[in-house]
C-alpha cells in the first residue's frame, strides 16, 4: 500500500529500443473547434485558421467548428451534448423531424471526419475543448497504446514547459466511444482549463494555440520520415466519478467542492481527505479505499451529469520508437527488429 | 471631520429584500437565497423583516444570465408602467411583478433596503455596487462592512454615470446594494466564493440591527472607484472580436491602468496599448456576460466619499 497503490507498470511485449514501429503517415488531420459552442478557444483558433487557409507540405488540413448553432449562441449545445452522440449506434440513427439538430450534426460530421471504423475516416482528429477545472492542457484519449497519440503526447509535455501537460485514457471500446475524436482513425480532445465558458482568456488560447501548432510541427516531422524514440511516459486511466452530496427530495447540490480540494487537479487524494463542504459547514471525506487522482473538479457543465469530480489511476506506459511507414517498406539499419503495425483500432484490452 | 458633517437622523430600517438569482447562471446567490428560502434562521435579525427572493427563476431553472432579456436592466420607467400583455418578454413581466412586491420603485411603501447577489467571472474579489454618492445609510453600511471583513479587502463600485447607470433590480428599493463576488465561472458554485458573499450579507444585516437599536455611526470616508468609461473589445466589420484582454491586464481588476499599457493582445499576438489621457483603474475584466453588451472592462477613478453620521429614529 501507499503511494505506488495508484501506479501500474504496463508494458508491451517488446522490449528493446532498438525496435521501431512502422506507422502509417498522418496525412489527413482534423482541427475541430466549437464542439461546445460556449468553449471559446477552440472556436477562435478554428476562426483564425480559417482565415488564413495556410498548406502544409506533408498533411492535409481541415478546421471545423462543429457546433454552429451552440457557438451562434455562445451556449454548450443547443438540445442535447454534441460530444456524445458519436457512438456507433447513435452515428446509425434514422432522422426524422423530431432528431435533435446535435445528432443530425453528429452525422453530418461522421460523413465529413469519418465515416468512424473505415478507412476513409481522418488520419487524426484533433479537438479542442476548455474546463473551467484547473486542469493545464490534458489530451484525452480512448486508447493508451496508440503510439501517435503518445508521441504527440510526449512531443507537447517536453516542448511546453510553461504549461502541465497530462494524458487521460478513458478506456472505452471504440463503437461505444461517444466523442468527436472517436471518428479518426486516431484522436483526441485537447482539453485546457481553467476557463469561465463563454470567456477567451489570452494566456489559454495561446496555451491552445501553440498545443497545435507543436502537434502539426510533430506530424511534419513524422511524415517526413523522423524516427521519433520510444521511452516511457504517465497517462491517467479513468476510474469514477463522483457526484455531489445533493438533497433527496430536490435533487439540488447541497454542498461545494471543498477549498482544498478546489483547483487541485491532479494531486493524489488520500482516503480522509476532505471532497466536499456542505452548506451548513460539515467536511465530507472521499471515502475510497484506493488513492487515486481528481480531474474535472468542478467542471461546470458536468452538474447536470452528477460529476462533481472525476478519479484516475496513474500508470506508467512505455511507447516504442517509431517512424513512418515507407511504400518500399526498406527501413533503415539492417540489426534492428521491425514490427509492423496494420491499421486497426486501438482497444488495447490488454490494458488494466 | 469638518462641522459640515454632522449625524442625521434617518427613520429606521423594517424592510429588508435579498434577491438571488436576478442572472440566473450566478450561483453563490441563487445557492444562498434558495437555502436562506427554506431555512432562513441565519438571516434572521430581530425587529426586521427580511425575506430572500429569486427574482428570475425561469432562468435559474435553465441555469442561463436571462431567458428573454436581462432582468438586470429591466427596470426601467418605461417597462415598470407598460401595461401588461401577453408578448411581453418574461422578465418586463417579472419586473413588473417584484415591482408590485418590493416597491412600487420610488414610493414610501418601497422596501428600506435591497440586496442583489452577483458573481462575475472577473478577479474582482468582494465588491460591493452603489448607485449614488449621497446616500449616508448605504456608505455608512459599505464602511461597516469593509471593516469587519478585513483585512480582506471589499472593493466599492460606484455606478453614478448618467449614460452607464442602468436600472437594476435592486433600484425599486430605498437603498440599493449590489453585491459582486468573484472570479467564479457562470454555472459553477466555488465554495470561498459563497462563503465571502454569505459573509458580507452577514455583516450588512448586523449593521442594520445595529442602527435600528440605536447605535449612532460618526461621519466617516469611504473610498470608491467611480465608473466613468467602458471600453469595448476591438471589432472586425461583422461584429466579432479581433482581440483578447491582455495577459497583462486579465485578472487585474482595480490595479492602475497608465496610458501606454498593454490592453488587448491580437489572436496573432500584437499587443494593443491603451491611449488613453490618464491612468484608469479597470474592472469587470473580461465579464463573460458583458461581450454582447460590447464590454470588455470599465473604466474607473478613485474618490474618497464623506458620509455624514447617521442614527435612527423610530416612529
Amino acid at each position: 500500500m501507499g503511494a505506488d497503490q495508484g501506479e501500474k507498470s504496463h508494458y508491451f511485449h517488446f522490449s528493446s529500443k532498438m525496435e521501431v514501429i512502422n506507422l502509417p503517415a498522418v496525412s489527413r488531420v482534423a482541427v475541430c473547434g466549437g464542439t461546445h459552442g460556449n468553449e471559446l478557444s477552440g472556436v477562435y483558433l478554428v476562426r483564425e485558421q480559417q482565415k488564413k487557409k495556410e498548406g502544409a507540405e506533408t498533411f492535409s488540413l481541415t478546421t471545423v467548428m462543429s457546433n454552429p448553432r451552440a457557438v451562434q449562441q455562445c451556449r454548450r449545445y443547443t438540445e442535447t451534448d454534441l460530444n456524445r452522440c458519436f457512438t456507433t449506434a447513435t452515428l446509425g440513427t434514422p432522422i426524422s423531424d423530431r432528431t435533435p439538430y446535435e445528432i443530425v450534426r453528429s452525422q453530418e460530421l461522421n460523413t465529413l471526419l469519418g465515416p468512424k471504423g473505415t478507412d476513409e475516416a481522418m488520419d487524426l482528429i484533433c479537438d479542442l475543448h476548455n474546463t473551467t477545472a484547473n486542469m493545464g492542457l490534458c489530451l484525452i484519449s480512448y486508447s493508451a497504446c496508440d503510439w501517435i497519440c503518445l508521441h504527440i503526447f510526449k512531443h507537447l509535455q517536453k516542448e511546453m514547459p510553461t504549461v502541465p501537460v497530462r494524458y487521460i485514457h478513458f478506456d472505452v471500446p471504440q463503437s461505444e466511444a461517444y466523442s468527436l475524436e472517436s471518428v479518426g482513425k486516431h484522436g483526441f480532445s485537447m482539453e485546457i482549463g481553467p476557463q469561465p465558458h463563454g470567456v477567451i482568456r489570452a494566456d489559454i488560447f495561446n496555451a491552445m494555440k501553440e498545443g497545435i501548432r507543436l502537434t502539426l510541427d510533430w506530424i511534419h516531422h513524422f511524415n517526413s520520415g523522423v524516427q521519433f524514440d520510444g521511452g516511457e511516459v504517465e497517462v491517467y486511466a479513468m476510474v469514477k466519478n463522483i457526484d455531489y452530496p445533493r438533497d433527496m427530495e430536490t435533487h439540488s447540490i447541497t454542498a461545494a467542492i471543498h477549498p482544498q480540494l478546489q483547483d487541485h487537479d491532479f494531486c493524489l487524494l488520500h482516503p480522509g481527505d476532505p471532497l466536499f463542504l456542505t452548506f451548513s459547514g460539515k467536511t465530507e471525506t472521499y471515502k475510497g479505499v484506493e488513492p487515486l487522482y481528481p480531474f474535472f473538479v468542478n467542471e461546470c457543465a458536468y452538474y447536470e451529469k452528477g460529476i462533481a469530480l472525476s478519479l484516475a489511476r496513474r500508470k506508467r506506459v512505455a511507447i516504442p520508437s517509431i517512424q513512418v511507414k515507407t511504400d518500399c517498406g526498406k527501413e533503415n539499419g539492417g540489426e534492428e527488429l521491425k514490427l509492423e503495425e496494420k491499421e486497426r483500432t486501438y482497444d488495447c484490452s490488454e490494458d488494466v | 471631520m469638518t462641522s459640515l458633517h454632522s449625524v442625521v437622523n434617518l427613520r429606521d430600517a423594517r424592510k429588508v429584500a435579498i434577491f438571488g438569482g436576478t442572472h440566473g447562471n450566478e450561483m453563490s446567490g441563487v445557492t444562498l437565497v434558495n437555502m436562506w428560502i427554506n431555512n432562513g434562521a441565519e438571516i434572521q435579525r430581530s425587529g426586521l423583516m427580511i425575506k430572500p427572493l429569486i427574482t428570475n427563476p425561469r432562468a435559474v431553472e435553465k441555469c442561463t444570465r436571462y431567458v428573454d432579456t436581462d432582468l438586470n436592466r429591466a427596470f426601467t420607467p418605461d417597462n415598470l408602467s407598460a401595461p401588461r400583455n401577453e408578448d411581453m418578454p418574461y422578465e418586463v413581466r417579472r419586473a413588473q411583478e417584484i415591482n408590485q412586491m418590493f416597491g412600487p420603485k420610488g414610493s414610501p411603501d418601497a422596501y428600506d433596503i435591497i440586496f442583489d447577489l452577483h458573481n462575475t467571472t472577473s478577479n474582482m474579489g468582494s465588491t460591493l455596487i452603489l448607485e449614488s454618492s449621497k446616500d449616508d445609510f448605504n456608505l455608512q453600511m459599505v464602511n461597516f462592512i469593509k471593516q469587519a471583513i478585513a483585512p480582506t479587502s471589499c472593493s466599492v463600485l460606484l455606478n453614478e454615470h448618467p449614460l452607464l447607470q442602468y436600472s437594476t433590480s435592486r433600484s425599486i428599493g430605498k437603498h440599493p446594494i449590489g453585491l459582486e463576488v468573484g472570479p467564479q465561472p457562470q454555472g459553477v458554485l466555488r465554495s470561498n466564493i459563497f462563503e465571502s458573499m454569505r459573509a458580507i450579507v452577514k455583516h450588512a444585516l448586523d449593521f442594520i440591527e445595529l442602527f435600528n437599536g440605536g447605535m449612532e455611526f460618526q461621519p466617516c470616508m469611504v473610498d470608491v472607484y467611480r465608473v466613468s468609461e467602458k471600453m469595448d473589445y476591438p471589432r472586425d466589420k461583422n461584429g466579432n472580436i479581433t482581440a483578447m484582454v491582455h495577459p497583462n491586464l486579465q485578472d487585474g481588476d482595480w490595479k492602475p491602468l497608465n496610458p501606454g499599457d498593454p490592453m488587448f493582445q491580437t489572436f496573432d499576438g500584437s499587443t494593443i496599448n491603451y491611449e488613453g489621457g490618464s491612468t484608469v483603474y479597470p474592472t469587470f475584466i473580461n465579464e463573460a456576460a458583458y461581450y454582447e453588451k460590447q464590454q470588455a472592462f470599465v473604466m474607473t477613478k478613485r474618490e474618497t466619499l464623506t458620509a455624514n453620521g447617521i442614527k435612527a429614529y423610530k416612529i
